[in-house]
């Protein structure tokens, strides 16, 4: 009964097709499976945020879902976001405020801040703490990763005009 | 830590997952939302022999408005009770709660009807379904129950539900004409667990209370309507009538202690959310100032 099942579902714009024990929850599945090793793993309980993925377009903790649960939907990681170029300015704004120290919790901040900057064009400083307050920084980066979320956030909001 | 075996079964409809809960009793375990059934899982709290996923079940989501009631299905998502217009016309008071429960990827997954199972002291939802007098509707194979949700919740993690059901739905009573709502939580960051928190729902008339409802959590094993209440309704506020109630709710509470808080200081937040949340609902901010004249 605890046999392994099959799962269909599109990763970051590829079909991937499988055969998973029910256990094996979708952060490992991305690392292990597919060598997806951008989504990091860091509580296994959805405190830490370093597995945050974008599911059928929404932001989720990649630890809390089954891999067989993902069947049918699509799964776009740090690296479908990074290749596609989504967020290339926001990448460069992490760099040039010095938001990145260890990097650990990186994908999972970009994915949850790109998520923000989609939602809401023009977000204060409250908005993006309140936004990243489900990630952990190891490295306590936190006054930089804002500011680099907010640098993005001017920057397109320029652009746009 | 990983979650241990266990066999997984895609509900393809309310009646297969009854069936299938049926079948398994308490080896089962319903996967709605996900968001605290699999920290459990991987912390080895639980252990399943089966999973049954109802997470595919679209006939468990949405709102539906029946007269002076919205029912909500037990699917619906946080992101949807925060995103929903019927919610923030009809039941304020849960879209304010909503958006203290966790963070903007775990509010994309977790669900209604898995808040009111899971029945965590602490959280926000099941305080608001106390507080709106909502039914909570279940279902087994054997048929439907409707139960209040004043009865439903029996203690820390704790339901009136058994093995065998499904939570389907919320029925909610329409916020009526004059009703006003309160909602706080003291959190040490927002979108964690409550350390104490208050849901309030009102009728005030000429600057009194016709009718109060005060849902703590967090201050015990379950939401807690407080009796406390009573005391505020048709009489004149005034900073001893609040300092009366006050104390009598002190004497009503009888928090857990444990690494947030002692039973002490929730027995004060909870006062001082008592106090906030009179002068806020009558507009009188001098009586939130907690001095007795
Ligand atoms: C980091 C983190 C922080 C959180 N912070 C908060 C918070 O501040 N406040 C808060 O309230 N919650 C919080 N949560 C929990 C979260 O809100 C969950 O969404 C919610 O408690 C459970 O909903 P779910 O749909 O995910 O349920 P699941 O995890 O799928 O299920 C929870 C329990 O309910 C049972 N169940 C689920 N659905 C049904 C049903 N329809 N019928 C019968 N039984 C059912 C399951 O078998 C299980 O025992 C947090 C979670 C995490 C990971
Ligand atoms: S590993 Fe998923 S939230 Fe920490
Ligand atoms: S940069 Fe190290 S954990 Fe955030």
């Amino acid at each position: 009964m605890t046999a392994p099942v099959p799962v269909s579902l599109l990763v970051n714009g590829d079909p991937v097709e499988a055969i998973v024990l029910p256990r094996l929850n979708l952060a490992d599945f991305l690392r292990d499976n597919l060598k997806l090793t951008g989504t990091h793993v860091g509580c296994e309980h959805g405190v830490c945020g370093a597995c945050t993925v974008r599911v059928n377009g929404e932001i989720v903790r990649s630890c809390l879902i089954l891999a067989v649960q993902a069947q049918g939907s699509s799964v776009e990681t740090i690296e479908g976001l990074s290749d596609s170029g989504e967020i290339a300015d926001l990448q460069a704004a992490f760099r040039e405020r010095n938001a990145l120290q260890c990097g650990y919790c990186t994908p999972g901040m970009l994915i949850t801040a790109q998520d923000l900057l989609k939602h809401t064009s023009a977000p204060d400083r409250g908005a993006i703490r309140d936004h990243l307050s489900g990630n952990y920084c190891r490295c306590t980066g936190y006054q930089a990763i804002v500011d680099a979320v907010e640098a993005t956030a001017r920057a397109r909001a320029e652009r746009s005009t | 830590m990983k979650a241990a075996a266990f066999a997984y079964a895609r509900a393809t409809s309310v009646a297969n997952a009854l069936e299938l809960l049926a079948a398994h009793g308490d080896r089962a375990k319903v996967l709605s939302g996900g968001q605290s059934l699999m920290p459990a899982m991987n912390l080895r709290l639980v252990s399943p022999d089966i999973v049954v996923d109802i997470g595919g079940l679209h006939e468990l989501g949405g709102f539906t408005l029946k007269k002076d009631i919205l029912v909500i299905g037990a699917l619906t998502r946080h992101v949807d009770l925060l995103r929903s217009g019927e919610v923030a016309v009809h039941a304020p008071l849960l879209r304010d709660a909503v958006a203290h429960v966790a963070h903007p990827a775990i509010r994309n997954r977790g669900t209604l009807g898995g808040s009111l199972a899971h029945a965590d002291p602490a959280s926000e939802l099941p305080a608001c379904a106390v507080t709106l007098d909502a039914t909570i509707v279940v279902r087994s194979a054997g048929g439907e129950r409707r139960i209040a949700a004043g009865e439903f919740f029996r203690g820390i993690y704790e339901t009136a539900l058994s093995s065998e059901e499904l939570l389907v739905a919320v029925e909610l009573p329409v916020a009526g004409e004059g009703s006003t709502f309160f909602f706080q939580e003291f959190a040490r960051r927002h979108g964690d667990y409550a350390i104490a928190g208050l849901a309030a729902r009102s009728v005030v008339k000429s600057g009194t209370f016709a009718d109060l409802q005060l849902g703590f959590f967090a201050v015990g094993d379950r939401p807690l309507l407080a009796v406390a209440a009573r005391r505020l309704i048709n009489v004149s506020i005034t900073p001893v009538t609040v300092a009366e109630a006050v104390a009598a709710l002190t004497d009503e509470l009888d928090p857990q202690e444990d690494q947030l808080a002692s039973a002490a200081m929730r027995r004060h937040l909870a006062g001082v959310l008592l106090r906030r949340c009179v002068a806020t609902l009558l507009s009188r901010p001098e009586l939130d100032v907690g001095v007795a004249e």
